[in-house]
């Protein structure tokens, strides 16, 4: 067998599982959304109608989608700045030439990322419990009132946001300190002949050598954040008065509760078209900050 | 060893962070282990004050939690197994065999990875629906079977096996499939291990998609189990830490055994950007 026969045959599998699985859904989704595909039509391919873009024009006159569509946009913006700002701030701290047992240290800071959403998220709704939470007894003895924290609607998405700062502000800090390494001790010790201190160090040697990494971590953070489901689903189930319905909570409802196949496949489209602009503007940014 | 005020403040805030991050798995363990109704008292209690297993039994012999642990585990396995064979081929197929149109599909690979998966979630249910596989393991497992991302973290290895030794064994009268197998497989073995924490992992945690293919109870896994017990028990919430615990400690044993491997395979690709 020649190498590109071989090379056909071991890679086909995997491609096909793609194509199949991947591919011919994501087009077959595009179609769906320009039906009024509804569990009438689950029942009865027949009673299949193409709609055009209807589904998005009712999409925009639907208040609950413009909900999830602030909310998402209120988790994401105040989010992800505040989880990387944590993420770099440990990978800075673990990386201080003064920190000790710092593998033990890394460890503990990552275990988060590996456990179960679900579950955890489950073990943040007792902590926040108004009552017997010990994060509302925790701040009874700073003299802090009890906050309702998951069933006022003003508190409800920052604690949601507090609590996935927890659960994945580890998995950026280990990329951050991959790429702290690779800075060279060089650089430091010439700022620091020049006289900066501490902060003009970060300033105008960490911050831009970090640019790339930088770059790529809030891309990927940014879609992760966008995603935003199982913690509404399991913590609030969307409410207090919906503040945490998040987009994809939105199209799961849609989808999975409501049987409107049609509209949440349209729903998924906008999603997608939102994380590709939100990308595009992240790398427009980064081009005028630090051209290449 | 010196004792400066900056060292004491950069370890200090460490632990401070550490004690943060385990915290609530400190507690979640502790709660697991109270007697019902106690953790629901004011001031809430940090420790059981008779440590008992009663909640756990109440879950494994009274619920259907060993089901649900043996749901997961098998699909986590079968998930873990599934990948391998199918990245693993065809992530060294891209790194070291050219074949026509290579090239042109790693871009469209690459231009695939910015579509999240949650658009292809409702026709491929509705495909599986054809098929009859809604409501079964195997529809769970559908995803797993290729991915974009796992292929190109194989690929990246791969590229690091000299061509000499191919080239060598092709000279000798090796065939392209024995010296996949016997050659570059065993070259491979880290990132295979690093694919393989991943993949169990991630088949262990998932949520949505196992959520929607799966509506009989018997078939449920730990996550969508545990988040259908939490909206029945709110308030027994020693029994759902009891469940949490059954959830996450599994997962969080084989990153502390496999925690080199997961960590490189994290940082090998994201560095480079």
């Amino acid at each position: 067998m020649t190498p590109a026969r071989a090379g056909i045959l071991l890679a086909a599998p995997a491609l096909g599982a793609i194509a199949v699985f991947f591919v011919i859904p994501v087009a077959v989704a595009l179609a769906l959304s320009l039906t009024d595909f509804d569990i009438y039509a689950l029942a009865d391919i027949a009673n299949l109608r193409f709609i055009g873009l209807r589904n998005y024009f009712e999409l925009l006159s639907t208040p609950l989608f413009w909900r999830a569509l602030g909310n998402t946009l209120y988790f994401t913006g105040l989010g992800v700045p505040l989880s990387i700002a944590a993420s770099l701030g440990a990978a800075l701290l673990l990386s201080s030439r003064l920190a000790r047992a710092r593998g033990l240290l890394r460890t503990a800071l990552f275990a988060p990322v590996v456990t179960t959403l679900v579950a955890v998220a489950i073990i943040w709704r007792y902590l926040l419990h108004t009552r017997y939470g010990l994060i509302n007894y925790g701040l009874g003895r700073l003299g802090i009132a009890p906050i309702d924290w998951l069933g006022d609607p003003r508190t409800a998405m920052p604690a949601i946001i507090i609590f996935t700062i927890w659960k994945s502000f580890g998995y950026n800090m280990v990329i951050f300190l991959a790429a702290l390494q690779t800075i060279p001790e060089t650089l430091y010790e010439a700022a620091s002949l020049d006289g900066a201190g501490a902060w003009a160090r970060f300033r105008h040697v960490t911050l831009p050598m970090l640019g790339p990494t930088l770059l790529l971590v809030s891309i990927l953070t940014m879609a992760g954040f966008f995603q935003l489901f199982a913690e509404p689903y399991v913590m609030t189930q969307g409410g207090p008065a919906q503040s945490t319905v998040s987009v994809l909570y939105f199209m799961y409802e849609q989808g999975f509760k409501w049987w409107n196949l049609g509209m949440a496949s349209a729903v998924a489209f906008v999603l997608f078209l939102m994380m590709f602009a939100v990308t595009l503007l992240q790398m427009a940014i980064a081009r005028k900050v630090a051209p290449p | 060893m010196r004792r400066s005020l900056p060292t004491l403040a950069v370890n200090g805030t460490l632990w401070l962070i550490a004690a943060f991050t385990l915290f609530p798995l400190v507690w979640m363990a502790s709660v697991s282990l109270m007697t019902p109704g106690e953790a629901s008292t004011y001031p809430p209690p940090l420790w059981p004050a008779h440590a008992t297993l009663e909640n756990y039994r109440e879950l494994f012999f009274h619920g259907r939690m060993g089901r649900h642990f043996l749901n997961s585990l098998g699909i986590a396995i079968a998930a873990t197994l599934l990948s391998l064979t199918f990245n693993v081929s065809a992530g060294y197929a891209f790194a070291k065999l050219k074949f026509p149109g290579r090239t042109r599909i790693q871009q469209v690979m690459v231009g695939a990875l910015v579509i999240p998966a949650q658009v292809a979630m409702l026709p491929l249910f509705l495909m599986l629906k054809t098929m009859g596989l809604v409501n079964t393991p195997a529809g769970v497992l559908v995803p797993w079977l290729a991915g974009v991302f796992s292929i190109f973290l194989v690929r990246q290895h791969a590229a690091t096996v000299p061509d000499e030794i191919l080239e060598a064994a092709r000279l000798d009268g090796a065939g392209e499939i024995r010296i996949f197998l016997q050659i570059v497989l065993p070259l491979l073995t880290p990132i295979l291990v690093t694919l393989a924490v991943f993949t169990f992992l991630g088949a262990w945690n998932d949520f949505l998609w196992p959520l929607i293919v799966l509506n009989d109870g018997n078939l449920y896994t730990l996550p969508v189990a545990l988040a259908s017990l939490s909206r029945e028990h709110v308030q027994d919430s020693e029994m759902m830490m009891a469940g949490s615990v059954v959830t996450v400690l599994p997962v969080l044993i084989l990153f502390l055994v496999l925690q080199r491997f997961y960590l490189q395979g994290m940082t090998s690709g994201a560095v480079k950007g």
